[in-house]
């Protein structure tokens, strides 16, 4: 086998891909994270929540409704976006404009109220998700099986994020956007509907974590559970990545899968602490985050 | 000399009549605490399920003993230590119960069988499993009923080494159960010849096990053994299944409960081995009790702590009715006395340093077409002998029961 | 004049609870109750949201757990070396925090914190996730037995009512008052030529303090130090017990303690177990939506209207 310095260099190439994968997930997550941050200053608490409903979601439609993957790809995160929808006109809304805190703590109460329910429901043993026909089996690199499950989330989570950065940084829907949550006031007088604007892109936000859950769906147990382990490490990604900044979300979100898939190959037992040592020492040194802009 | 004859008879009179007396039922009632986690990741495999089988247990045996009521409560522990210990000391010091069944995760049932100890109460250990109970923690008033790590290892390690599964690599959950699963199982390993390459240790609570999984591969192992539970093991087999793993070398799960169990594809699943101490579709007497069980729990399966609860809480009852009180030691002595013969229990008995050493079963998952419905999950491969099960008394170091066994 | 008789009212009651309820129960309550108070002098007061408060809980009751379970020592020693540990973490997670604002400083203390965190995890004096188990109670200053449900209850009253007399003190001394000026003008507050970032870090520290002493109480109290006292989660928890109970105000982070406590002890030996984060999260959305100021700022506000 290839080594250097000690270092099964196979074994490396195969910690790196696999941390490149899970960085797909994270940067999907952080990217509609840093949306409904970046666009509407809203601190998403319930983001884990949402992301473990659209998992249940795809179990759910496949197992009662006999919707298939493909469909709940495309289904399942409308679904989540509608809710998402009525939460915020509900519930969010009312305290719009009062401190950051509040939103936090409210959406951490939605988050606490969905797993709840979920886990009185379902159990917490986590339900079976079969993964589709067409993308079972695998191919075998030099240095590792990759499964072709597992390079399709790298390709598809990839193209959302790019895609939905497009159109947010250089798209005039993009712009309508961006001014409307900067100066509502002057948007509203110009004729364009900012409530309406807000409440589609919190829509949107928690849609991706909807489509990020049936993605997850197959490869990781659908449980209750799922949800807030995978929150806070998405929300130091944000900070990380700077708070706001949806391009510093998505690379964040890829590099600081690689860098726990490094982690996990020296020293696993601090996979899970090493983004908190990186967001440290990244806001000791860049206030505003890597590609955040200092307010 | 006849002073002392009469010294000794006054103070046998004296001994006869405080039996006499502690021949009663202290409050005029007894109370059994069902503690266990109710919507935590172990709610399958204590909670209301647990609850569920001591009502079953209390109804079963009468609803009295000794001509007194006897009453069910329950609590939440939240899989919390400092919150498990606040309720027992509620419940013995403002409640009078007098008896805890349930308990799950170590550090949870480490907490309240020292609040017990401190009251001179019992504790059934039915869901924990830790050996650490009844070996460098035990106490006399512990009860460790329904399995712990070393007969999961002896179940399962054991045999694969013998039929030459020479080396192995283990992916451990990183606390103390998963530490102790992997040291015992290491153990069993050794001492039959065959070899440990490794172990990672996986945070508890890991998403993804991908990178575990392609450490273990490298490592170039004829076993992955997974000293896991619940949500982790699920998660970590399936991972080895999509990588291809699973077809290149074995998978054991160490520790795998039935819902655990249900929530495998069966495609991934299947063929795997696997130790428990109760399965509900064993024999006639398994099943009659499992469907009183599945119609108070809308159709679930009971898991092996729901049948150890049922189990060990009869039992229990029976001593207090056997030994004429609800004084904890006398119950206590009357336990390791009488032998444990149920639907759960085959050949049991239990211990003088409290672990009821009963048959283990040594199981096979069904595969998906020798499945009948979706309740069938595993061919029984082996009965194992409780005393090959478990760990010889003498090997534990529990110091109060070695002294008693010099005696 | 009126408020001196409520008090004497209150510490009479304090004083024969234990009579009539449970004093494990009443001990809870009385060492969130401080950690709490010593929360909301940072938020209420100082407007510092930490998020990872729960780390000098955990401090306090890992350091106090392992000195009493390793040496035979005398509880307050055991308190004071506690304390100690959690006074100087502050010190060190504080001078990295208070030069970041807002979310921001929200964000550096969950990080510290959960590096802490890891660190307990790992380290092998905590026992991982089993914790310190029997924790000694001891003989306060060699002569009280505090194995006693009543006498440690006294003893925990008396530590309460020491925090919390200090933090009544120090809101209400001039270095209070400069914190409260901070809290409402930073801007203003630094044109005046206070040094801002030092009362900060005087705050935080003097609430990682306290924070310390209801961990350090609370490891004898139950006789256990374990991974809850540091998790994130206990962090959240104080968070929506300041809120509940009014935060900014004195007898809020009290109250709000008392509730929650109380609530999930009701909520545990319910039929609504398996709903306990259902509850909780209600009780969380209602709290923001319906009274942001708390209960004992609302009752302040319909007090203020009405009279």
């Amino acid at each position: 086998m290839a080594t250097i310095f000690g270092i099964n260099l196979f074994a490396l190439f195969g910690q790196l891909l696999v941390g490149l994968i899970n960085g797909s997930f994270y940067a999907l997550l952080a990217l509609g994270l840093a949306i409904i941050f970046g666009l509407l200053k809203i601190i998403n608490f319930s983001h884990g929540a949402l992301y473990m409903l659209g998992a249940f979601g795809a179990y759910l439609g496949l197992n009662y409704l006999g919707i298939d993957y493909w469909w709940a790809l495309v289904l399942v995160p409308i679904a989540v976006g509608a809710l998402g929808i009525l939460l915020e006109r509900t519930l969010i809304r009312p305290i719009a404009n009062e401190d950051h805190l509040y939103s936090l703590l409210l959406t951490f109460g939605i988050a606490l109220i969905l797993q709840g329910l979920f886990t009185h429901w379902f159990g917490s043993s986590g339900m079976p998700y079969a993964i589709p026909e067409e993308l079972k089996g695998g191919t075998r690199l030099p240095f590792m099986y990759l499964p072709d499950y597992r390079a399709w989330i790298i390709v598809f989570s990839l193209s959302v994020c790019a895609v939905t950065w497009y159109i947010i940084e250089k798209t005039k829907l993009g712009a309508y956007l961006r001014a409307g949550t900067e100066n509502p006031q002057l948007m509203q007088a110009f004729g364009i509907n900012v409530p309406l604007i807000v409440t589609l892109t919190y829509g949107f936000g928690v849609g991706l974590a909807g489509l990020a859950g049936v993605l997850a769906a197959p490869v990781y147990s659908v449980s209750p559970e799922m949800g807030s382990n995978i929150l806070i490490v998405v929300f130091a990604i944000v900070v990380i990545g700077g708070m706001g900044s949806i391009g510093g979300a998505i690379l964040t979100g890829l590099a600081m899968g690689v860098v726990e898939g490094l982690t996990k190959y020296f020293y696993p037992e601090a996979s899970t602490t090493v983004i908190f040592l990186v967001m440290v020492l990244v806001l000791l040194t860049k206030p505003a985050g890597l590609f955040g802009k200092e307010a | 000399m006849k002073l002392m004859r009469k010294t000794l008879i006054a103070s046998a009179l004296i001994a006869a009549t405080g039996a006499a007396q502690a021949a009663e039922i202290s409050d005029g009632k007894v109370k059994i605490g069902v503690l266990g986690d109710m919507g935590g990741v172990y709610a399958d495999i204590s909670g209301q399920g647990s609850v569920e089988a001591v009502k079953m247990a209390v109804e079963d045996f009468g609803g009295t003993v000794l001509g007194k009521p006897i009453e069910v409560v329950y609590a939440d522990t939240q899989l919390k230590p400092d919150v498990g210990s606040t309720i027992a000391r509620t419940w013995i010091e403002d409640e009078q119960v007098d008896v805890i069944n349930g308990a799950v995760a170590s550090s949870v049932t480490g907490a309240v069988t020292k609040v017990m100890t401190a009251a001179e109460k019992i504790t059934l250990i039915t869901a924990s499993a830790s050996h650490a109970f009844t070996t460098k923690a035990c106490s006399p008033f512990n009860a460790h009923w329904t399995y712990d790590v070393v007969s999961l290892a002896n179940g399962t390690v054991k045999p694969m080494v013998q039929s030459g599964k020479q080396k192995w690599f283990f992916i451990t959950a990183d606390y103390a159960f998963g530490h102790a699963l992997e040291s015992v199982a290491s153990g069993v390993i050794k001492e039959n010849g065959g070899e440990v390459l490794g172990a990672v240790r996986a945070p508890l609570g890991t998403t993804d096990f991908s990178s575990y999984i392609l450490q273990a591969q490298s490592a170039g192992a004829d076993v992955i053994a997974l000293a896991n539970a619940g949500t982790d093991m699920v998660n970590s087999l399936k991972t080895a299944a999509e990588f291809g793993v699973t077809d290149m070398v074995d998978v054991a799960g160490l520790l795998v409960f039935t819902p655990n169990a249900q929530a495998l594809d069966p495609a991934i699943a299947g063929g795997m081995k696997l130790t428990t101490g109760f399965y509900w579709d064993m024999d006639e007497k398994t099943r009659e009790w499992s469907e009183r069980y599945m119609a108070r729990m809308d159709g679930k399966i009971p898991a092996m702590p729901h049948a150890g609860a049922y189990s060990s809480t009869i039992h229990y009852l029976k001593a207090v009715e056997a030994a004429g009180t609800d004084d904890s030691k006398a119950v206590m002595a009357k336990m390791k006395e009488m032998p444990v013969e149920d639907f759960f229990s085959r050949n049991g008995y239990l211990r003088a340093d409290g672990r009821m050493v009963h048959d283990m079963l040594q199981v096979r998952i069904k595969n998906a077409d020798e499945r009948s419905s979706d309740n069938d999950i595993f061919a029984i491969e082996k009965v194992i002998p409780g005393d090959e099960a478990f760990l010889p008394l003498e090997a534990g170091g529990c110091e109060f029961a070695m002294a008693m066994a010099k005696k | 004049m009126k408020n001196k008789k409520l008090n004497l009212v209150l510490l009479g009651l304090a004083l024969v609870a234990p009579f009539a309820l449970y004093p494990v129960f009443l001990m809870k309550v009385l060492c969130f109750a401080l950690f709490a108070c010593a929360f909301n002098l940072l938020l209420g007061y100082a407007g510092l949201l930490s998020f990872g408060h729960a780390v000098f809980l955990g401090t306090g009751s890992y350091v106090t757990g392992y000195l009493m379970l390793t040496y035979s020592i005398t509880p307050e020693i055991g308190i004071l070396a506690g304390v100690g540990a959690s006074a100087l973490l502050g010190l060190v997670y504080g001078k990295l925090a208070v030069k970041r604002e807002g979310i921001y400083f929200a964000m550096v203390t969950l990080a510290l914190a959960q590096l802490a965190f890891f660190f307990y995890l790992q380290a092998p004096f905590t026992g991982g996730e089993d914790g310190l188990q029997g924790v000694p109670r001891g003989e306060l200053f060699g002569f009280i037995d505090l194995n006693n449900n009543l006498t440690m209850y006294y003893f925990v009253l008396a530590v309460f009512l020491f925090g919390f007399l200090l933090i009544q003190r120090t809101i209400h001394s001039p270095f209070g008052q400069v914190m409260k000026a901070i809290r409402e003008n930073e801007p203003r507050a630094i044109s005046l030529g206070y040094k801002v970032n030092q009362y900060k870090l005087l705050a935080f520290v003097l609430s990682a303090t306290l924070a310390g002493l209801a961990g350090s109480t609370k490891a004898l109290v139950f006789q256990l130090s374990s991974l809850t006292d540091v998790h994130w989660f206990m962090s959240g928890e104080v968070v929506l017990m300041t809120l509940l109970g009014g935060m900014g105000t004195l007898w809020g982070p009290v109250l709000g303690a008392g509730t929650i406590v109380s609530m999930q002890n009701f909520l545990a030996s319910s039929p609504l177990a398996n709903y306990i984060h259902v509850v909780m999260g209600v009780v969380f959305i209602l709290c923001v939506l319906t009274f942001r100021n708390g209960m004992v700022g609302e009752l302040q506000k319909l007090i203020r209207k009405n009279f």
